[in-house]
């Protein structure tokens, strides 16, 4: 007896890890918890079992025989002896069951077992193996691990595997017989063993160890084994293998419920659970549900089982397997088969369907909303929940400070749910929720619209359309003009899917219906190779002109009689106070050419002309009226900077303008700045289109000069191909043919840049910058950043720098995205602009604080646009720093 | 995307005034080159030689008023001329010659040029000209002069002038028929044998200023000062029928003509543009923006050497534009 507790002393440095635990526990459970907790409380056992010398006299047979076997074991070095001290432990073994009474075997099980098998780990070493000959050692101690009871065998080996530090022999080995251990399926015993115990529903303390050990195998088996590891315990190669036995499993409890015993299926639903909750839901379900959906399809003992499965996983976990069964199932039908209505049964799953999936996230794919929403309108007991989850989507997809506060993926997220649900919706379930659907979409889009983002504001059309559209079938139907593009697309692709769609689609993708939102668009084009048909028919000769390729007709316009004006002075009063139309519009399409050409009898105008071409109306729906009227403008404005930058900006602030006047003001400001800061601009007299398409359209270009390209910069393109196929035989640098000019911003672009910042905070009764006029204020602060852009190498680039710093420090916390874009843009933009040196000595304060700022957008900006640009912004910054290094050092 | 419609081929300056009428003269003898005539408002006939492309000879024999028809007889040498002074002159250019050895007196004073039909015997033809009364059209017999018959719609018609006219004879017959297009937008067929009208069309709202035949398809193409051209048909009983109309960008066709191989037709635009149309379905083919003032007036070269068919236009803007479109085939 005393070598034997040294001996187990010698290995308890390793420790059993649950040791304390287990001691209260006992004090709780009273000795059979003991006993059930097995190697994990060897020390208690044994102190017990001295104890309970006295009990049972049968057994007293059976706990002599492994005493002295240990003893053996642990003292012997002779092989025989071993090996026959072994044998005389396997007699307790299943194989050979007969011999042995039942009661003695479970005695052996239960209570022996694990200190032996312990025991047998510790002496595992290469010497001892070879004690005999032809590995018969080895194969015997093989044979404990893979014929004993499961659950000792795999806590025993899991347990060693643990306190094992390194790799060494024993690990290796260990390893070795647990890959056998799982090769043959002594999983499913192990949990087979667990799900026919009668036990009470609450978790012992032995299952909970199980669980642990089986759901954090590869965990383990990777942090001792490092790089060795075997790749079955690799997750993705151990979860689909658990899974395979979950399911063997389950096929035996379905077997044992057809012959009418009952078993517990709360460990495999823990299994699930943990194995979910670890995050590897997608390595279990890619398993799971495929199968279970072949299984359960046309039989009800088996989707009672996947009902049940499902219900008795714990609270903690049904998010992980609910979420991950809504993006594993492959369409709505089978997640109904595998849920059924366990949304109804359980207040946590119904929370996470109809709440947490939907409100609180938005990573998941369309296809999951499909899924979900999908399922909840299958069954009519879940339609309730349905017709809840739309009232609840309703409210925060019109709710003002969520449209204000949350990120627009998120928004796109709630307004594709709203879209699905609204198209799983009878009529009768929309006639009782009519009122209340109006008055709510009425809201909403009117806070979608008002938002400065483009996105937000198709997102409430969309929405608003489609809602109105289902509430009033027949009547009149709101609609909306927005550009088409995939956003959109695939928003109305999603109004359009009918209820019965939601099965499983046939093929591995899903099938997105062709969108039939364009119809309008599309039935001309439809209906003209009809008529062209009709025509053909009617005549005699169906012989077409199709040998003849027609040539380019676009230019084939109506023809105006009227005479272009010559004089500036002529224009001046044709587009004051001509009546005549046509004379109004040639005068606005020769603008801009005449002031290009007359500079000198421009300047005598200059501002009236401005003043005029700003108040100027459209009269006719002329085509490119806006196009040419702001070419005009800027072409007034490069002729004589001075003047009308003056005017120009005097107006931005001044009364009685409509907030289109005050965005032209700036896109003006911006184009003029643009074409007088870049080199050769008189020459070319003309402004690159796609440039005021890109300012005018995108919230936010990055750079101007990125939008320049393709108009602009093709002789570059051209001259960089030649040079790229010429070799040169001259030596000495290479001679580049830049055109260097002055930047002719220089002397004025204070005149453009100081007055828009003057008067931001003083409202007026019509315009208010600060408060709803966010649009305009967002606009300003762009224009002011691509002002400060267009400095670079000026002299008041650094004055300017310090005012923007300031402007933007005062405006840093607005609400709107669109602001806040526009100043992380200016920030950027001083950073390029201002002199490294400059930046770091006058701003050194101001540059501290923006930076913090920027790390604190960085992280917890909720739009991702701005985040981007903060990140931008702060890699500027730390150029900056290198650069700086690099000059001082 | 469509490639832009070609420049002209080369453009014909020097008239000195608008240009009003153009006639190729291109099937020739080995020896003469290929000829282009025009006819101006002052008066003057210019020949032009596409080789060279000068002018040849200048023709004066309408005494300073307009001339606004010019075409040739079988081969190059006997020219038509029709002016405004009520002349119709008949000139022989072989060997240098440039007088008018013959010329009719007519008493229309309006615009409408006349039309000639060449009968079986060689030196025998048909001409059409507008005749004294306001509606009436005469049909003479050439060289002799001699009228054949006068063509009036009945009292009630109210047809009004004939502005445009063309003689042709189907291949089925030996009767010549005449198609007249008439100031309220009508075309009539007459019967010139039986002096009967066959068949009366009301395609324009506003006066027909050009047509043209292609007998081989019996279809033919109206414009007006309207948006739109008109094409229509004669079946079997004689009967005109629209067959189409097209729309048109810009008002008002001073001509249309259908090229001889009958595959392409050409308008002359008051838009100052030549637009071309394939003439089967009447497909949109190109427009053809060079002049800067309207064009009066368009004509093809004579078929035969496919390659080297081409088409001119000839505009108030006092020039003459000479294209190479289509001639591949």
């Amino acid at each position: 007896m005393e070598c034997w507790v040294t001996g187990w002393r010698n290995t308890d440095s390793g420790g059993p890890i649950l040791y304390g635990e287990m001691k209260k526990t006992r004090l709780r459970l009273g000795f059979q918890g003991a006993k059930q907790s097995g190697v994990a409380s060897n020390r208690e056992w044994m102190v017990s079992a001295l104890k309970e010398n006295t009990m049972d006299s049968e057994l007293s047979q059976v706990r002599h025989t492994m005493q002295e076997a240990l003893q053996t074991l642990s003292s012997s070095s002779d092989g025989v002896q071993i090996s026959e001290a072994l044998r005389s432990v396997k007699h307790y073994l299943n194989g050979l069951q007969n011999i042995v009474p039942p009661r003695e075997r479970e005695e052996c099980s239960k209570i022996h077992f694990s200190t032996f098998l312990q025991c047998l780990v510790n002496k595992l070493s290469p010497d001892w193996l070879e004690l005999l000959p032809a590995g018969q050692l080895e194969e015997l101690w093989d044979s404990f691990f893979l014929e004993s009871p499961a659950d000792q065998a795999f806590l025993v080996l899991m347990e060693s595997i643990i306190v094992t530090a390194g790799p060494s022999f024993r690990l290796m080995k260990m390893s070795q017989v647990l890959t056998k251990f799982l090769k043959r399926g002594r999983l499913v015993e192990l949990m087979w063993e667990i799900c026919q115990q009668q036990v009470p529903r609450g978790s012992s303390l032995l299952q909970e160890t199980l669980l642990s050990k089986v759901v954090c195998l590869p965990d383990h088996l990777g942090n001792r084994m490092k790089e060795h590891c075997p790749s079955l315990f690799f997750p993705q190669n151990y979860f689909p293998l658990l899974g395979e036995e979950m399911i063997q499993v389950l096929q035996k409890i379905s077997d044992s419920l057809r012959g009418g015993s009952d078993c517990s299926i709360s460990f495999l639903s823990q299994i699930l659970a943990k194995v979910c909750i670890h995050g590897r839901q997608k390595e279990i379900l890619g398993v799971l549900v495929p199968r279970l959906t072949e299984l359960t399809q046309a039989d009800c003992i088996w989707q009672r089982l996947s009902w049940r499965l499902m219900e008795c996983v714990p609270d903690r976990g049904m998010e992980a397997v609910v979420s991950g069964l809504l993006q594993e199932a492959p369409g709505a039908k089978v997640l109904s088969q595998l849920l059924g209505n366990l949304v109804m049964k359980n207040k946590k799953a119904q929370f996470v369907v109809t709440r947490k999936c939907l409100l609180m996230q938005y990573r998941y794919p369309t296809e999951m909303l499909q899924n979900l929403l999908g399922y909840l309108a299958l069954d009519s007991h879940r339609r309730t929940l349905l017709l809840q989850v739309l009232k609840d989507l309703l409210e925060t997809w019109g709710s003002r400070s969520a449209i204000k506060h949350s990120p627009v993926e998120q928004q796109l997220y709630i307004s594709k749910a709203l879209l699905i649900c609204l198209s799983h919706l009878k009529e009768a379930e929309i006639e009782h929720i009519r009122e209340e659907l109006l008055t709510t979409m009425m809201g909403g889009v009117q806070c979608h619209i008002e938002s400065s983002l483009p996105q937000v504001r198709h997102l409430g059309m969309i929405v608003a359309e489609t809602i109105s559209s289902r509430i009033h079938s027949e009547g009149p139907k709101l609609k909306f003009q927005y550009e088409e593009n995939t956003w959109t697309r695939e928003l109305l692709s999603l109004v359009n899917v009918k209820p019965a769609d939601s099965g499983p689609p046939a093929s591995g993708s899903p099938i997105v219906p062709a969108p039939t939102a364009q119809p309008a668009s599309l039935s001309p084009e439809g209906k003209a190779p009809q008529e062209e048909e009709r025509e053909k028919g009617s005549d005699s000769d169906l012989d077409s002109d199709d040998e003849f390729v027609p040539y380019d007709m676009t230019r084939d316009k109506e023809l105006k009689n009227t005479k272009a004006p010559v004089y500036i002075r002529d224009c001046l009063e044709a587009l004051t106070s001509s009546e005549d139309v046509e004379r109004w519009e040639v005068t606005l399409q020769v603008l801009e050419s005449l002031i290009q050409r007359n500079p000198a009898a421009t300047r005598e105008v200059s501002t009236e002309l401005a003043k005029v071409l700003l108040h100027l109306e459209e009269k006719t729906s002329m085509e490119g009226f806006e196009m040419l009227r702001r070419r005009a403008l800027v072409a007034v404005t490069i002729i004589d900077p001075v003047q009308v930058a003056q005017y120009l900006t005097s107006q931005f602030y001044a009364m009685n303008y409509s907030l289109r006047q005050r965005m032209d003001i700036l896109d003006v400001l911006i184009l003029a700045a643009q074409e007088l800061s870049s080199p050769k601009s008189l020459e070319k007299a003309k402004i690159p289109g796609p440039v005021e398409a890109g300012i005018q359209l995108s919230p936010a270009p990055l750079s101007p000069s990125l939008s320049r390209v393709p108009s602009e910069d093709w002789r570059r393109i051209v001259e960089e191909r030649i040079k790229n196929k010429t070799r040169r035989f001259a030596k000495g640098p290479s001679r580049v043919n830049t055109a260097n000019e002055p930047n002719k911003l220089n002397s004025v672009v204070g005149y453009f840049f100081f007055p828009l910042i003057q008067r931001f905070d003083r409202p007026l009764v019509t315009f208010d910058l600060l408060g709803e006029d966010s649009l305009v204020l967002g606009r300003l602060v762009h224009t002011v950043g691509i002002l400060m852009y267009f400095a670079i190498n000026t002299t008041a680039a650094v004055p300017m720098g310090k005012a923007l710093l300031e402007f933007v420090w005062a405006l840093r916390f607005h609400t709107d995205a669109y602001v806040r874009q526009g100043l992380l843009y200016a920030i950027s933009s001083i950073l390029l602009s201002v002199p490294a040196e400059r930046l770091l000595e006058d701003m050194t304060e101001e540059l501290l604080e923006t930076r913090s700022w920027l790390a604190a957008v960085a992280e917890n900006d909720p739009d991702e646009d701005c985040r981007k640009l903060a990140m931008q912004a702060l890699l500027l910054m730390e150029k900056l720093k290198d650069k700086l290094q690099i000059g001082s050092s | 995307m469509a490639l832009p419609p070609p420049p002209p081929q080369f453009v014909l300056r020097g008239t000195q005034s608008a240009v009003n009428s153009l006639h190729f003269s291109c099937r020739s003898q080995a020896q003469s080159p290929p000829l282009l005539f025009s006819g101006s408002l002052s008066g003057l006939v210019h020949v032009w030689n596409l080789h060279t492309r000068r002018v040849d000879a200048t023709l004066d024999g309408h005494g300073g008023q307009s001339v606004y028809w010019v075409k040739t007889l079988g081969d190059q040498r006997l020219l038509l001329s029709q002016g405004r002074d009520l002349k119709l002159c008949l000139w022989d250019l072989a060997e240098g010659r440039r007088a008018p050895v013959d010329s009719l007196s007519l008493d229309s004073v309006g615009f409408c040029q006349g039309s000639v039909l060449r009968g079986g015997a060689q030196e025998c033809w048909l001409l059409a000209v507008p005749g004294r009364g306001t509606e009436e059209v005469q049909v003479l017999d050439m060289p002799s002069k001699t009228s054949v018959c006068t063509l009036k719609p009945e009292a009630g018609a109210k047809a009004g002038m004939p502005m445009c006219l063309e003689l042709w004879q189907p291949a089925s017959s030996s009767h010549p028929l005449l198609l007249a297009g008439y100031e309220d937008g009508s075309v009539i067929l007459w019967n010139v044998s039986e002096r009967r009208m066959l068949s009366r069309l009301s395609c324009h709202k506003e006066p027909v200023m050009s047509l043209d035949f292609d007998s081989r398809k019996a279809k033919g193409v109206s414009g007006s000062s309207e948006k739109a051209l008109c094409v229509w048909g004669l079946d079997e009983q004689q009967n005109l029928k629209v067959c189409r109309t097209q729309e048109l960008t810009n008002p008002g066709i001073a001509d249309v003509v259908i090229r001889p191989d009958g595959k392409i037709l050409a308008t002359a635009g008051w838009d100052h543009r030549i637009r071309l149309f394939g003439w089967k379905q009447l497909k949109p083919l190109a427009v053809l923006d060079y002049h800067s003032a309207a064009v009066h007036c368009v004509a093809f070269s004579d078929p035969g050497q496919p390659r080297e068919q081409l088409l001119a236009g000839g505009s108030k803007d006092q020039r003459i534009s000479v294209w190479s479109v289509y001639n591949q085939s």
